[in-house]
């Protein structure tokens, strides 16, 4: 790897000591294979630990701002962070790697899952587990969308274009693409930029 | 029949809905999979949906089941690369853009204005899922359980999902 390429793809990581150079696409295969394997629970707090605290690949801030990207894009939080980590370190093989580690574990876990759902499904035990399972995952989705409005909603109309989302989807069934385009745009534009930053938004 | 192209596009198209989360796909996955293709029952889409939040990595794995039901192996493979793939491009595309135009002050409008959306998106995926899922006072409770737990404790949700499956066998069982 040239001198010019390092600089070219790792502006920041000069003077923040991050360790990055020679990392191979091996390792990075590896390392998102094992927290595709062992992330129970959210692969999120997962990353950063092995990522940052581990193995120094990248810090911080750019875990930070690489969450925001992620969360603003489709995508699975998961997925677009194994793509961002992957292409920072080595390009798209990088991201290559590292996204099919990060999916590969829990894939074939959920594969033997369908084998077994499809042969065993109505059994008694398994449909009376099932619908725990199920009442604790609307739960821990509520839980989710908690944890997130008080995480990055910051204006009370924030929660008008949130409910505006729900009723365009549940109540007058519109589609997805057509919520978020319309509800998306208007949010956009409430959110436009300012010249004079308001209290609310520069926090 | 072959489903193939069907699955394609899709997850294809749910793909690109995840906006915020996979949940946000979660009422046209419901439209496209249970009415429109019948891959599978509502309450076989809840019940992967739930079960995959107990496996490790992205929590929509659950869509290889789906993709196996209808096209087996090959099925399987052609929905992760057709649910991951698209989404994986424009990441890895935006992704180098998006550092550049830190000073663009657009940047941080879409942020804000897609946060609300995209938990609303989220939230609206879970009101069709408690439809299939909360069918009492029961399933209620045990919703409301998790959620407080999680809001007042540090516990790991897959041992949540785990313990809602002991609640059920014990309390749903005849």
């Amino acid at each position: 790897m040239s001198e010019t390429y390092t600089k070219l793809v790792l502006p920041r990581d000069a003077d923040t000591g991050v360790v990055q150079a020679g990392v191979s696409i091996g390792q990075i295969f590896l390392e998102f294979l094992i927290i595709g394997a062992t992330s129970f629970g959210g692969v999120v707090p997962y990353l950063r630990g092995s990522l940052v605290t581990k193995r120094h690949w990248i810090d911080d801030k750019e875990f930070v701002e690489m969450l925001s990207i992620s969360q603003s894009l489709p995508g699975l939080n998961a997925t677009n962070m194994a793509i961002l980590v992957g292409q920072k370190l080595r390009g798209v093989l990088g991201a290559v790697v590292a996204i099919i580690g990060v999916c590969l574990p829990g894939a074939v876990i959920m594969y033997a899952v369908g084998v077994f759902y499809r042969s065993h499904g109505d059994h008694v035990w398994v449909t009376a587990a099932l619908k725990g399972v199920a009442a604790a995952a609307v739960g821990l989705i509520l839980y989710t969308v908690v944890g997130l409005s008080k995480k990055s909603l910051a204006d009370k109309f924030d929660f008008v274009f949130m409910a505006l989302t729900v009723i365009a989807v549940n109540r007058l069934h519109q589609s997805v693409p057509h919520t978020l385009v319309a509800v998306g745009l208007l949010a956009i534009l409430f959110h436009r930029p300012r010249k004079e930053p308001r209290e609310s938004v520069d926090r | 029949m072959n489903q193939t192209p069907a699955l394609v596009r899709v997850f294809a198209y749910l793909s690109l809905l995840t906006i915020g989360g996979g949940m946000a796909a979660f009422p046209e996955m419901k439209i496209l999979t249970v009415e429109v293709h019948n891959w599978l029952t509502f309450p076989q889409l809840i019940h992967l949906y739930s079960v995959g939040q107990m496996a490790p990595g992205p929590n929509m794995m659950m869509i290889v089941p789906i993709g196996a039901w209808a096209g087996g192996v090959l099925g399987a493979i052609v929905v992760v690369l057709a649910f991951f793939g698209p989404t994986a491009v424009l990441t890895f595309i935006v992704g180098g853009l998006w550092n550049k135009l830190e000073k663009w002050p657009w940047r941080r409008s879409i942020q804000q204005g897609l946060a609300p959306v995209s938990i609303g998106l989220l939230l609206a995926g879970c009101f069709t899922m408690a439809k299939g899922a909360i069918l009492g006072f029961e399933t209620a409770t045990i919703a409301v359980v998790v959620l407080l737990l999680l809001l007042h404790y540090k516990i790991n949700p897959a041992l949540l999902i785990l313990a809602g499956a002991l609640i059920g066998v014990l309390s749903f069982t005849p």
